[in-house]
């Protein structure tokens, strides 16, 4: 009785509800008609192609910086490396090696400089961090409109005036990563290996960094920046290369994610995924100065499970669409119990 | 001859006279913090309109009898207190602040309860704003009563008068110099209608002579108005001038109580200071080494350090190798500021040179890698990572520094920690001191106080430091846990050859350990003693009375 | 000589960012090719449309919570109170007043509620407000969607989706222009001229006097104590998590009564996502006029609703005459809207840093532990 308690105290009742909820919606899927292996298919690419930026937050949270709203920043710098990828005419696995070292590079430059504003807004970082991410949107929707792109997929109109909202890569890497070592099971079940693989590398990236010095002192800092001063580490540092390293991995995950949806969308879709992904960490059991790789994949599985599965098992059964408004309430409402949680002294 | 026979024959009246004028009295008085006996049979009296002065050293009892006093809500919650408290010859027992508050005795803390962004009258009218009801209010509740700012300015000012201070209503309390910020609580003290008794904790610690001056003046115009006053300093110059009884606390108990006439500082200094006789035997106060005045390991020159509450304004000390220095000195004086300015932790000033060669200020690295190490009296705070295991608390900083516990791969690239190491090292310290716990995955904030520290100092040992700076190191622990700390560092001294200086309020403590104690004041070194010499003359340095100089001699400052 | 410095740089600092605002418009104005009558007529209109809910995020600001991003909750008020009179046929001015006693008793509830989670989130009010904001909207939306028709019974079944239930996305309002019309006086011809609702300029100016009374209360004062300095305001007796609440709540009402005021004028209502944007441009608004995060007044509110409003109406077609893209003038003002939010808050940070530093060489602390003799 203790031990159930005891577990109920450290996952908190909304994560053990949803964790409920989505076993449930598993065991009464084949009521009503929905095929068990397609709803896992699903749950297991959405997974490959979220999780890299779910992933993405564990560097700032770790740090102190706190939920990283501001995840658009390495979502364009993906974008970035992305478009300039296709506009060098690269195709197949050169085309993808090119988005990512772009975009990584980038995606350095953009987190050294986001990571110099949040050493200046210590204690409110999250809400500039919501709104820097914004405005930086809305600035590189004028750019994405100004640059001189002239690769014909990629922009639109007849003289060539700015990038299209949706860009298909069709023609250039489409898959290239899901299908890498894919494992076909059956006609509706096919397993993205080269998707899980390249999330474990990153992975191994992110728990191999954090066992080693620097990685060991940025945890302190998240832990207690006074104990790290004392330690003689600079914090300011040390945040800096968390900002940073949380940024290259959004990068990395946006292209990822557009390997497998087949399009890259430009102008204001980064914002759709600042809150889907800080949602998901936390639901992963994470808080708001501490999270592990395990969150990550928990935090991953439930919320993309939620996604797929509300969709296709209650519309088949009570005739509705509900999906959207389920996605809005469990994200948000997420984000908000994780907010009202008290901080660690 | 006639005097005494109309004495004698209206001796009850008399009596009764004296006690109709007594306000507050004390019996037996007593608390107890988890089997810490903190305050035992605490008696004495005050009467209408007096002075009455409060002596004592740190962690002798004064905040937590003013506690009691005031209804503080730690009191009730640790267990209450034993004894009685009269008010006016009624029996009283306050739970909370308001309750004191209604009956009449206001507190004005060491913190400054002001907003800075408000004037001086609507400070000292915080929460008891003067309102006018309007239509909307009667209906709709008198928290929408309008607030009648002149007739508010109004009462600031004549409540200010009665202090007789010159402080302008509508000036922001940000504006004000600090010396005044003091009125400014005084005034919201006794503007209340039933005041009575107004305690003042330590008001005069950051005023200089003069503003002390000016605040004396009104506190006798306030006694003389009827409102007694208990007074906590330790400018014992002030109290004599003051003050009509005075009453010192030492280690809980009341050791004097009676009045100021005729008392010298110096009694008052030995009062606070002075153990008996035959307790003094019990402490080991003899010195465990032979100092080389020679052997130098640490020196700073005109140290100044920003330290909030503990300022070091001018401090010049060497320390000799191997030897174990005590540094002494009341709450607020500056010697907590040494060390954390030392090791970078608040902004400093000066020199420091270890083993002759000069070290950069304010880089705490630079000082950790050449040797030194800290612990830290906010071991909460500063000294742990609560949220992380034991081996991680304690192998911590040698890693960072000293590359202890790390492998390294790629020609130093990449560093990667060593779990193992750390854990064994963890093992080894909670062997060598007895740190009771689950093992070394437990996390820090799961260990008792004293277990706490002691993961600390084992943080420290790790460093293989030659000069250990340890601040306040039995602080909040139990008796029992304390002499187990004090020997740690003992043998660490002995066993190693390092050097250590402890800063401590506890004075006997610094004198059962120390080779020579320092006692700083008004952020100066103001004389170091042996751990023998008399108590009075460490009684007179701490409350600033007298310096003593490099040859020994006495110098007095007032 | 001190006073008048502070003064002075307070001044300059307030000043600059409606300042830099009027130079960006005065170069656009011309720019945009609009005239002048057109202008002055939108400007009128964006002022009747929104300075309400503009008015409505000063106390929480008063009370040390800096933007109150939750404002959402109360336009979703005012707007569930609207979809029912609409229902029940009620128009004009009339249905307007039953639309905002039928609203109030759901944005109190709905603001208490944020007041609370609110509390429980003290020194990250302003990300915490934003995220119940958008869960408030899921949970409205939901209600909107699937209960509205099915379970609560509607008469208009024009209202509803042509599967039976849930509200129609966007939904003529019979209350249109109920306030406007009370009194309307025009100036200039009938083809060239502006229209300027008195009636609705009234009801504006009596939450100007509401919110200028309301200072002067007892429960304004203690809300700018609060405010100050929350931990003093504690010690002195002042019931700190009451006071937040309560500042919560009215400004949740007066948005709500904000958001029905700016539907009226407009005519129409996007049901789901129609109070998406409330709080982002009522705050940016705020701040354009010279407000920060922890001071802000009334001058700020009207005069930052002209000046944003302004360069919001000119942006797009300034921009097409520039550069020739159709879509730069929009992007460029949403950049803008984002970006003054984003700058206040950096300063207001950056601020409140420097400021705790400060504190810290000001205050006494006993590192004796008055309490901590344990």
């Amino acid at each position: 009785m203790v031990a159930i308690k005891e577990f109920v105290k450290k996952f908190g009742w909304p994560r053990i509800i949803i964790a409920l909820f989505l076993l449930s919606l598993f065991v009464i899927a084949p009521f009503f008609g929905v095929r068990v292996d397609t709803s896992f298919n699903d749950v297991i690419t959405r997974f490959g192609m979220n999780a890299i930026m779910v992933l993405s937050m564990v560097p700032m949270i770790q740090s102190g910086c706190g939920l990283n709203f501001g995840i658009p920043v390495g979502l364009i710098a993906g974008m970035i490396g992305a478009v300039v990828s296709l506009e060098l005419n690269l195709a197949g696995f050169a085309g993808i090696l090119m988005a990512f070292l772009i975009g990584i590079a980038i995606a350095a430059v953009f987190g050294f400089f986001y990571g110099l504003l949040l050493n200046r807004v210590k204690g409110d970082e999250m809400i500039i961090a919501t709104y820097v991410g914004f405005s930086f949107v809305f600035f590189m929707n004028m750019m994405w409109l100004v640059l001189p792109f002239r690769n014909p997929a990629s922009v639109q109109g007849f003289k060539g005036e700015g990038l299209r909202v949706t860009i298909s890569v069709e023609n250039y890497w489409f898959h290239q990563i899901s299908n890498f070592l894919k494992i076909d099971i059956s006609n509706y079940l096919t397993i993205p290996t080269g998707m899980i693989l390249i999330f474990a590398v990153m992975s191994l990236i992110v728990w191999g960094f954090f066992k080693t010095k620097t990685g060991t002192a940025i945890t302190a800092v998240g832990s207690n920046p006074d104990y790290a001063r004392a330690s003689g580490i600079s914090i300011d540092k040390m945040r800096i290369i968390s900002v940073m390293l949380s940024t290259m991995i959004a990068a990395v995950g946006m292209i990822v994610y557009e390997q497998s949806f087949g399009f890259i969308q430009m102008y204001n879709s980064p914002l759709a995924f600042s809150f889907p992904s800080v949602a998901a960490v936390l639901l992963g059991g994470a808080s708001v100065n501490k999270a592990s790789i395990g969150n990550v994949i928990i935090g991953t599985l439930l919320f993309q499970g939620i996604l797929t599965m509300t969709p296709s098992v209650i519309n088949s059964a009570i005739n509705i669409d509900i999906s959207e408004i389920i996605r809005i309430i469990v994200s948000n409402g997420m984000i908000v119990y994780a907010l009202t949680r008290k901080g660690r002294r | 001859m006639g005097y005494k026979i109309i004495l004698f024959i209206f001796k009850d009246e008399v009596n009764l006279l004296s006690m109709k004028d007594e306000l507050l009295r004390l019996e037996n008085v007593g608390k107890d913090f988890n089997g810490n006996q903190v305050l035992k049979d605490v008696s004495f009296t005050l009467e209408e309109g007096k002075i009455l002065g409060l002596v004592g050293e740190n962690g002798a009892g004064k905040s937590t009898l003013m506690n009691i006093l005031f209804g503080m809500n730690v009191i009730a919650e640790t267990g209450g207190y034993e004894g009685n408290i009269y008010l006016n010859g009624e029996k009283v027992e306050f739970d909370n602040p308001v309750e004191a508050l209604n009956a009449g005795i206001g507190m004005v803390h060491q913190e400054f309860s002001l907003i800075p962004g408000f004037t001086v009258a609507e400070n000292v009218l915080l929460n008891m704003e003067i309102t006018k009801s309007s239509v909307i209010s009667k209906i709709l509740g008198k928290r929408l009563e309008t607030v009648d700012l002149p007739k508010i300015r109004k009462s600031a000012a004549s409540v200010i008068d009665t202090l007789g201070v010159q402080l302008g209503t509508d000036t922001l309390v940000s504006e004000v110099p600090v010396g005044y910020k003091q009125f400014i609580e005084i005034a919201r003290e006794i503007r209340r209608e039933k005041v009575k008794l107004i305690i003042l904790d330590e008001p005069t610690a950051v005023l200089t002579e003069s503003e002390a001056e000016i605040l004396l003046k009104s506190m006798r115009r306030l006694a003389d108005s009827g409102v007694s006053i208990i007074f906590i300093s330790h400018r014992l110059r002030e109290i004599t001038s003051i003050c009509d009884s005075i009453v010192v606390l030492r280690d809980g108990a009341v050791v004097v109580e009676r009045p100021t006439k005729d008392v010298s500082v110096h009694q008052i200094a030995k009062w606070m200071v002075g153990r008996d006789v035959d307790k003094e035997e019990n402490k080991a106060v003899k010195s465990f080494n032979t100092i080389n005045k020679e052997d130098v390991i640490f020196e700073t020159k005109n140290l100044w350090v920003d330290m909030p509450g503990e300022v070091v304004k001018d401090l010049s000390l060497k320390v000799y190798r191997g030897e174990i220095l005590g540094i002494g000195g009341l709450a607020g004086q500056g010697k907590l500021g040494i060390p954390n300015g030392i090791m970078g932790l608040f902004e400093a000033g000066g020199e420091i040179y270890f083993e002759n060669k000069p070290i950069p200020l304010n880089n705490t690295f630079e000082v950790l890698k050449n040797g030194l190490a800290f612990v830290s009296e906010d071991r909460r705070g500063v000294g742990l990572l609560l949220d992380e295991p034991i081996d991680w608390n304690i192998g911590f900083n040698a890693m960072q520094v000293h590359n202890r516990f790390i492998k390294s791969y790629l020609g130093g690239i990449i560093k990667w920690r060593d779990d193992k190491a750390m854990r064994k090292c963890a093992q080894d310290y909670i062997k060598a001191l007895e740190i009771k716990c689950t093992g070394e995955r437990q996390l820090a904030r799961n260990l008792s106080g004293g277990n706490q520290q002691k993961v600390c100092l084992a943080k420290a040992f790790a460093m293989n430091p030659k000069l250990l700076f340890v601040s306040e190191p039995t602080r909040g622990i139990d008796v029992g846990a304390k002499e187990l700390v004090l020997d740690a560092l003992r043998k660490y001294n002995k066993e190693n050859g390092t050097t250590i200086v402890i800063v401590s309020s506890e004075l006997e403590e610094l004198r059962s350990i120390s080779d020579r104690v320092v006692v700083v004041c008004e952020g100066k070194v103001f004389g170091i003693l042996p751990p023998d010499a008399d108590a009075t003359d460490f009684g007179l340095l701490m409350s600033g009375e007298c310096q003593i100089n490099e040859e020994g001699e006495k110098v007095w400052l007032r | 000589m001190n006073y008048d410095k502070r003064k002075m740089g307070r001044l300059l600092t307030g000043s600059a960012v409606p300042v830099l605002f009027l130079v960006i418009s005065i170069i656009a104005i011309p720019l945009s090719q609009f005239s002048g009558i057109y202008l002055a007529d939108q400007i009128v209109t964006r002022l009747v449309r929104n300075s309400f809910l503009v008015l409505s995020l000063l106390l929480p600001i008063m009370a040390g919570m800096g933007i109150n991003f939750g404002m959402t909750l109360g336009a979703m008020a005012g707007q569930i109170g609207l979809i029912f009179i609409n229902d029940w046929g009620v128009g004009g001015a009339w249905g307007l007043m039953l639309a905002a006693l039928v609203s109030t008793p759901i944005a109190i509830v709905l603001g208490y509620f944020g007041g609370v989670v609110l509390n429980r989130a003290k020194g990250r009010e302003m990300i915490t407000s934003m995220m119940l904001g958008l869960f408030i909207s899921g949970i409205y939306q939901f209600f909107l969607l699937y209960v509205c028709g099915s379970l609560i019974n509607f008469k208009n079944p024009g209202m509803l989706l042509s599967r039976g239930y849930g509200v129609r996305n966007a939904l003529n309002l019979a209350t249109a222009k109920g306030f406007d019309n009370l009194w309307m006086i025009r100036i200039g011809s009938a083809s060239e001229g502006v229209n300027i609702p008195l009636g609705t300029f009234m009801i504006i100016g009596l939450l100007c006097l509401f919110t200028f009374w309301f200072r002067k209360t007892k429960l304004g004062h203690d809300m700018r104590a609060v405010g100050l300095e929350m931990n003093v305001s504690d010690s002195a007796g002042i019931n700190v998590e009451k006071t937040r609440i309560q500042s919560i709540v009215i400004s949740t009402v007066l948005a709500c009564y904000g958001q029905i005021i700016y539907l009226q004028n407009i005519g129409t209502l996007n049901t789901y996502n129609g109070a998406d944007q409330a709080a982002l441009f009522a705050a940016a608004s705020l701040l354009v006029g010279g407000a920060t995060v922890a001071r802000a007044t009334i001058p700020n509110a009207i005069i930052g609703t002209i000046l944003f409003h302004l360069m919001f109406i000119v942006m797009p077609m300034a921009g097409k005459y520039i550069t020739g893209q159709a879509m730069i003038g929009e992007y460029f003002r949403m950049f803008i809207s984002y970006g003054v939010v984003t700058t206040a808050l950096i300063l207001h940070s950056w601020k409140r840093q420097k400021d705790k530093d400060m504190d810290r060489r000001m205050l006494r602390l006993d590192t004796g532990g008055k309490n901590n003799v344990k």
